[in-house]
């Protein structure tokens, strides 16, 4: 539980010796407009673009080969995790610091039989304009990506991730599993924008740790509207120092054959500190899990929940907002809410001049629309679109 | 203009409106009294054409269409135009992108942030539709839609309900505007540029009658128990109802019975 661990029930179809562990490598690639046309847009689907306008940073792994990896402006590193390992003695001590190895099968699997993973890191101080962009990709049938990440803003530094994960069209079957540590110190910002586009067929089991120091921000948006065979991960957060904050804005959609049983879980620990997590989920004939958890371990803490669902066509929507307080003087509330569209919002809009089926559209878009901070404007309109095309699939 | 034959309207199976009959002309401007539960809102409702009010006798023709059974949306996009009394919230949806429908769908042109900079609108434009506005905001915003539909039938559902004095002023001027009425509207242009231009039509519900205060009628009906029992000068009718309550229209309604 400590690491945010839920073990996994409802698998009895997957097992592990259904995927490869070993696959060709992919050559490294140092011009990233030399990425095969089909590949450079499934990443920019997930926000990450190779033509690297208005980026901090690069870093691409395609199956276990890290094809690309660099960083373009001072104070700011990006590396493969292994190579990171080699140049920083230090950074060790920080990979498994908050998540064990034994805590679940899928983690056991990603200490085991690692596949690279990303390592981006924030000097102290240092403020970094433009976001860094991270792609997993799976480009190999029947596939297992182990990755292990590591994301590190020192103290008073200002960064912004943007991780994509997407697969090959051609993929009937795959398996992701990604160990995310990640640190804000502090005083230090850390904008993280996760992208998913998986496929139909792939079993995704991401496992991250966010610890947060005194005064240290943490903001992490999360959008999955694409299919997935299945998705299971819930985050935890500590806020471990004074003031820290963490906000939480998802949204995902699940149409059939997807299943997705996705929360956040964030533990108070220090006087005042706060804590917001927001959800929009839409089933259309998927099923969703949608978990929040806030735990207040002392005084003067505030965090507030929001959890909302819409379904569409026949699926399950499961809202399970919890809430731990262990003193008095701690401050968290929840919201959740799962129903349909009501009659009466379509039929206002179709007073407007829209028809039916624009009206339906139009609501479902803006149930979606989250306002989500502190995006480039141009993953802002990606995500637009997705959204769209999003309604457009589930209606 | 909008004409309403033999109209009988069913709500969950009961009759809320029987053999209703009306006409609104061209430029003309109606006020529809009656007390609560009368059926205003249902008459206005099934004439936007509405689910749940089922029109089981009569029609409903608007410029020589019969719309009786059209869906609300091609209602819309013939130039009838409809302000809630309690509009639901849409959220996620900004009131800027709801004016730009209202627009579009009526093939219009518009500059939105002068048209919300008159309404004293324009810090909401942003803001989710309807979350949260108070009930001056919400006429604001529906006639703000309104503006921007420009249409040829304005049903208004009580205008004055919730609406302070100072913006009282604004929501006549307002609902002048879009009936192409009134000196504000008039002002620069010839009598009979006015007169020519007077083709807008208007059903307000109204309760109090203060919208008369700002707004100029050119006829009152009452509907009483689901029958549109009096046809006539619609300050007459304030009058009549503020002394006499809707005694006189019960024997009204009685004799059409």
């Amino acid at each position: 539980m400590r690491n945010g661990h839920t073990v996994e029930k409802k698998e009895g179809t997957m097992k592990f010796d259904q995927y490869l562990n070993e696959t060709q490598k992919h050559a490294y690639e140092e011009n990233l407009g030399k990425i095969d046309a089909q590949e450079t847009e499934d990443f920019l689907n997930v926000g990450v673009d190779t033509n690297e306008q208005f980026r901090a940073g690069t870093f691409i792994q395609k199956d276990l080969s890290v094809i690309h990896s660099h960083a373009k402006q001072p104070g700011v590193e990006v590396l493969p995790i292994t190579k990171a390992l080699e140049s920083h003695q230090w950074l060790d001590s920080y990979l498994w610091r908050n998540i064990r190895p034994e805590s679940d099968e899928f983690t056991t699997r990603a200490k085991e039989k690692p596949h690279e993973g990303y390592f981006i890191h924030a000097a102290e101080g240092a403020h970094i304009e433009q976001p860094v962009q991270a792609c997993l990709y799976i480009a190999k049938n029947n596939f297992s990506q182990n990755v292990h990440n590591v994301v590190i803003a020192e103290e008073g530094s200002h960064l912004q991730v943007i991780t994509g994960c997407a697969t090959s069209r051609h993929l009937l079957s795959g398996m992701h599993v990604g160990v995310s540590e990640i640190y804000v110190k502090k005083g230090a910002k850390l904008h993280f924008t996760m992208i998913h586009d998986w496929g139909e067929k792939i079993n995704v089991r991401p496992r991250t740790h966010i610890h947060v120091e005194a005064g240290g921000v943490f903001v992490s948006n999360y959008i999955c509207l694409k299919p997935v065979g299945s998705l299971q991960m819930y985050p935890t957060t500590q806020l471990a120092g004074q003031g820290a904050v963490a906000r939480f804005n998802s949204i995902i959609a699940a149409g059939p054959g997807s299943h997705l049983d996705v929360g956040s879980r964030v533990i108070l620990d220090a006087p005042g500190t706060r804590a917001e997590i927001i959800s929009r989920a839409l089933s259309a004939g998927g099923t969703i899990i949608a978990r929040g958890e806030l735990v207040g371990k002392v005084a003067g803490i505030k965090a507030h929940l929001e959890c909302k669902g819409l379904i569409l066509k026949d699926g399950l929507m499961q809202a399970i907002p919890e809430l731990r307080g262990y003193q008095p003087g701690v401050e968290m509330s929840h919201e959740a809410a799962v129903g349909k569209i009501e009659q009466r919002e379509i039929e206002y809009l179709m007073a407007r001049g829209l028809d039916e089926d624009e009206a339906v559209s139009t609501i479902v878009r803006g149930f979606l629309n989250v306002d989500i901070e502190g995006l480039p404007k141009s993953l802002k309109k990606q995500i637009d679109k997705i959204i769209s095309e999003t309604q457009e699939d589930m209606m | 203009m909008l004409v309403v034959e033999e109209l009988r309207v069913e709500v969950g199976g009961r009759t809320i409106l029987n053999s209703v009959n009306m006409e609104i002309p061209n430029g003309e401007t109606h006020i529809l009294f009656g007390p609560n539960g009368s059926g205003k809102t249902t008459l206005m409702m099934t004439i936007m054409g509405f689910s749940g009010y089922e029109v089981t006798h009569g029609k409903i023709v608007y410029n020589g269409e019969d719309i009786t059974y059209k869906p609300i949306h091609e209602r819309a996009q013939l130039g009838i135009g409809v302000s809630f009394q309690r509009p639901p919230t849409i959220n996620g949806l900004k009131t800027r992108n709801i004016v730009d429908i209202c627009a579009q769908k009526r093939n219009r042109g518009i500059d939105i942030e002068l048209m919300a900079k008159e309404l004293n609108f324009s810090e909401f434009l942003d803001r989710d539709v309807n979350h949260n506005f108070s009930g001056g905001e919400i006429k604001r915003s529906e006639l703000l839609q309104l503006m921007a539909q420009d249409p040829g039938l304005v049903l208004l559902d009580e205008p004055e309900s919730g609406v302070d004095l100072e913006n009282m002023v604004l929501i006549g001027e307002t609902i002048n505007m879009l009936l192409h009425r009134g000196v504000k509207y008039a002002k620069g242009k010839s009598h009979k540029l006015v007169e020519s231009d007077m083709n807008k039509s208007a059903l307000v519900i109204t309760h109090t009658g203060h919208i008369l205060d700002y707004i100029t009628a050119d006829r009152g009906q009452v509907l009483y128990n689901g029958h549109l029992c009096c046809s006539r000068n619609a300050r007459e009718i304030l009058k009549w109802i503020g002394e006499y309550g809707y005694e006189e229209c019960v024997r009204c309604a009685m004799d059409i019975q």
